[in-house]
């Protein structure tokens, strides 16, 4: 039941990137270049940066949007780009699997050792 | 015995950990995009640096075998270390050698090329540096050399030296 | 220059102290009586003494500017301010060791005197543990980042201390994250000393937990003195971006705060020991790794240390020594008391500690593999990936429910086992009222998506039982009820700072204006003063809001001289409801401004509720001796 519920939780907040495309286009600007790395800079985002590179990506982001390509595009292009180093939202592949399943597995993990251990099974 | 086990499994994943963190203390840690590419160029439209005429990377990359684009600014120190190599790689008259102004007051580049020479072939602007992103670059000074298919086949990050201008002569040959 | 010298032979003497303990302290371990030999304390005093004599000799050395000294002169430069000079001492990688061991060689003897209580063999483990480290940090310290390596000729003139290092909160942020550090080091050692020597009990538990709390009162703290270092001075008006410098020290504090939960079950109940001791390893263990990934530049920060390779090797590896050290102890003297495990019911207060645990051990397993996958994956496959916020947030955000619910529970369950039914009415009728008030928010904040949601839910649950329980149970227990009311405000106010809080980024120019929400910020004028260091460049700016009422804000730029950098000094205007935070850039060969204005609601709050969490840490000091 209980893990029914998590396993729930985890499904509704990886949609939640949908949830916010009706924000207005500041707001999603801003959330897109918190999320690029700027990469001539030592581990700031574009948003944080005012780099000749990080202001480039800045209005690139600004031009994309308003050619109508939406968040995910926009990441997708950056990384054709760049290549994967440049998103702080590494994506969901053979690569980065170990990155997404290990702590989620070790919460399992840790879960049924308590349960087998130390827990009076009746109450 | 089960501890044995433990101990023995604990210990190999420790050293296993130290090697590779031992390996990853060699390794750079600056994003270094790779340098042999095999890439189509993306269709940009631009402006001519002297006349300001619009125009399009269509009309840009004609009529030669190989054409040499290199990202360059006035406030760029590496730039103008670089600038001599530039002028050499102009006297190559197989390829088409053209240099993108990158985010960059006119007045100074006039002046820069004025001082230093002027060895491109054409020169657009890329006051925004959005160009320099289709490109996929990350800074300047940078060169690419670029087919006749249009194509990214080879990328120099930093400055031009001695060795990459003979690479570059190599591959246009 | 004597003070070079004279710091520089301290040391080590200092050193020569330590490696003398040693032979003595076995001497005395083999003798039968029962008490320590007074030898041992003069040694380990002097021993503390000389690296203090040492420390005092680098401070002069920065104080007089005497850039003989080649920290100094990397690092310092004559035109800086008294107290950067001094703080400008740990602001760098040979002094911040020096302090280190400082604290080091402070804490074992501070242990020493403290623990005249214990046995012997344990006392006397603790100790050679403990030298084991400090040797470590001597040899470190001298063989690769000697703080007292002579220049000759005597420069004129220092190379200046990074201007964003020039700032009061991180002046004292390293000192106050070391106690803490360190503290755990005092944990460690004696963990496994008490192992060796068999002492694991309540009686144990009970003395160490003193070291816990300090460790854990010093790490909170500091961990929040960077993070406002962070707010004030890197100019974003950010306060946390999980950038792996930071992680590295979230890290220990997520394996010390369950270490803090941890001890109270051994305590009361003399279970878990093993736990226990490992929980006590892996907080030094990654205090360590938090040295090494931060000291060897293997990672790519934004808070950039200079990096030497040969320091990443010799910490890596005694990193690791360490590791073998403490797994091989662990191993060959570790044993359950009794094989029977003392088995839990699921309504006590132990089975909440042990949910605490699980949960701060997930925080801890995404943050730690969330730092260190790319390392491990450029090694193994040479693919760069970069791991940031986003990552954290998906997989910590959703767990952090179930954890603030078990938190608000908890408390109001009694040891061993309780009854549901008498606590059942004062359980629900807060989660009613809690219902209520975020139905009321989010009714006025508008949809704010469904985890958030639930999130404000339980955190006003969590918030709501710990007033409660302030006001029934008197004055049991309120260490516990500050820190938990604390950790509820902290989330609270990191939520709605997060939801609530605005921004707009402009360009402008002198004399321009813009608007934003109901406000109109109009960019006055700028001036020009000239300061002992450097030059700064202040924009004056007018913000009217919609009563017509004025603020005036005046970020600066300031370009300094040595060595030459431009940061820019938000001006932030703080009130109990939002921080208004102004900061200008400049644009290169243009004359506008590049401005960004943010509102960021509850801002104070952040700050309010660390120190309130701390003082509920600090308040179980003195309630340690209240109970007895």
């Amino acid at each position: 039941m209980k893990l029914s519920a998590f396993l729930l939780i985890i499904l509704i907040i990886f949609n939640f990137t949908n949830l916010n495309s009706e924000e207005n286009n500041d707001k999603i600007k801003n959330k897109i270049s918190k999320n690029i790395r700027c990469l001539i800079c030592q581990g700031q985002s574009v948003y944080d940066s005012e780099s000749d590179f990080a202001v480039s990506i800045k209005l690139i982001i600004d031009k994309k949007l308003n050619e109508g390509l939406n968040e995910n595009e926009i990441y997708d292009f950056l990384k054709k780009q760049y290549g994967e180093w440049i998103t702080y939202d590494p994506e969901f592949n053979k690569k980065t699997f170990i990155l997404w399943i290990l702590p989620i597995l070790l919460f399992f993990i840790g879960g049924a050792i308590i349960l087998r251990k130390f827990i009076v099974q009746k109450l | 015995m089960k501890n044995k086990i433990i101990l023995s499994v604990l210990v190999l994943f420790f050293t296993f950990c130290f090697i590779v963190l031992y390996k990853g203390l060699n390794n750079s840690n600056i994003y270094v995009p790779e340098t042999k590419i095999e890439k189509t160029l993306i269709k940009f439209n631009s402006t001519d640096f002297y006349s300001g005429n619009k125009i399009s990377s269509d009309q840009i990359f004609v009529g030669s075998e190989y054409y040499v684009l290199n990202i360059w600014a006035s406030w760029c120190v590496p730039c103008r270390q670089e600038h001599p190599k530039l002028i050499k790689l102009s006297k190559n008259k197989s390829i088409k050698l053209i240099g993108l102004n990158y985010r960059d007051n006119p007045k100074n580049a006039k002046k820069f090329l004025n001082e230093f020479g002027d060895p491109y072939f054409m020169i657009i602007k890329d006051s925004k540096g959005m160009i320099s992103v289709d490109l996929a670059a990350i800074g300047v000074p940078e060169t690419f050399i670029i087919n006749k298919d249009k194509k990214i086949i080879k990328r120099f990050l930093g400055s031009l030296n001695e060795k990459s201008l003979n690479e570059i002569n190599l591959i246009t040959k | 220059m004597l003070a070079h010298q004279i710091g520089h032979y301290s040391l080590i003497l200092g050193f020569f102290f330590s490696i003398l303990i040693i032979p003595i302290s076995i001497k005395n371990f083999n003798k039968k009586n029962k008490i320590i030999d007074n030898k041992i304390f003069s040694i380990s005093f002097f021993q503390f003494f000389f690296v203090l004599v040492s420390f005092f000799g680098l401070i002069l050395s920065f104080v007089n500017s005497d850039f003989g000294n080649e920290t100094v002169f990397n690092n310092s430069h004559t035109t800086k301010p008294l107290f950067y000079k001094i703080s400008g001492t740990w602001g760098n990688h040979e002094g911040s060791l020096l302090l280190w061991l400082l604290v080091l060689t402070l804490f074992i003897f501070i242990f020493l005197i403290k623990s005249n209580n214990q046995p012997k063999k344990y006392r006397i483990l603790t100790l050679l543990f403990q030298q084991v480290i400090i040797i470590g940090f001597f040899l470190f310290l001298l063989k690769t980042s000697n703080p007292f390596n002579y220049l000759f000729p005597t420069p004129k003139e220092g190379l200046g201390l990074n201007p964003i290092l020039q700032d009061p909160a991180l002046a004292i942020h390293p000192p106050i994250l070391y106690l803490g550090y360190v503290g755990s080091s005092i944990i460690f050692s004696s963990s496994l000393a008490a192992v060796v020597a068999k002492h694991i009990s309540t009686v144990w538990a009970k003395h160490i937990k003193f070291w816990i709390l300090v460790s854990w009162i010093f790490l909170t703290f500091g961990i929040m003195l960077g993070s406002i270092w962070a707010y004030y001075e890197l100019g974003w008006g950010g306060f946390w971006f999980w950038d792996p410098v930071e992680n590295v020290s979230l890290m220990p504090w997520f394996c010390l705060t369950a270490l803090l939960h941890c001890i109270l079950v051994l305590e009361k109940r003399s279970t878990l020991s093993s736990w226990t001791i490992i929980l006590s390893i892996a907080t030094f263990m990654l205090s360590m790794s938090g040295t090494f990934l931060v000291r060897s530049g293997i990672l790519n920060s934004v808070h950039t240390f200079a990096n030497d390779p040969e320091r990443g090797i010799f910490i890596l590896i005694f990193l690791f020594i360490l590791i073998l050290f403490s797994l091989i102890i662990f191993f060959l003297f570790h044993k359950e008391k009794d094989q029977k495990i003392v088995k839990i019911n699921w309504s006590s207060k132990e089975a909440s500690i042990l949910f605490n645990n699980w949960f701060l051990m997930y925080f801890l397993s995404v943050v730690l593999i969330g730092t260190v996958y790319p390392i491990f994956l450029d090694v193994l496959s040479s693919e760069k990936i970069s791991v940031g916020p986003p990552f954290y947030y998906k997989l910590i955000i959703p767990f952090l429910i179930p954890f603030l619910f078990f938190m608000s529970i908890g408390p109001n369950l009694n040891w061993i086992k309780s009854e549901i039914k008498k606590i059942k009415t004062q359980i629900v009728l807060s989660f009613v009222i809690s219902l209520l008030i975020s139905f009321v928010i989010l009714n006025q904040i508008g949809f704010v998506g469904l985890i958030n949601s639930v999130l404000i839910l339980v955190t006003f649950y969590l918030f709501f039982i710990t007033i409660k329980d302030f006001f029934l149970k008197k004055f049991k227990n309120y260490s516990q009820i500050f820190s938990h009311f604390g950790f509820s405000l902290l989330i609270l106010s990191i939520l709605f700072n997060s939801i609530l809080s605005s921004e707009k980024t402009i360009n402008l120019k002198v004399g321009e204006e813009f608007s934003f929400r109901e406000e109109t910020i109009f960019f006055e004028s700028i001036e020009s003063i000239k300061n002992e260091n450097y030059k700064s460049i202040i924009g004056n700016f007018k913000i009217k809001d919609k009563q017509n009422n004025f603020l005036q804000l005046k970020p600066e730029l300031r370009i300094y001289n040595q060595p030459v950098m431009i940061t820019s000094e938000a001006d932030i205007k703080t009130t109990l409801y939002y921080d208004k935070f102004l900061v200008m850039n400049l644009v290169k060969d243009y004359e506008y401004f590049n401005v960004r204005y943010q509102v960021k609601a509850f801002m104070i709050w952040i700050w309010i509720s660390i120190v309130i969490l701390v003082i509920g840490g600090f308040l179980s000091l003195f309630q340690r001796s209240y109970e007895k």
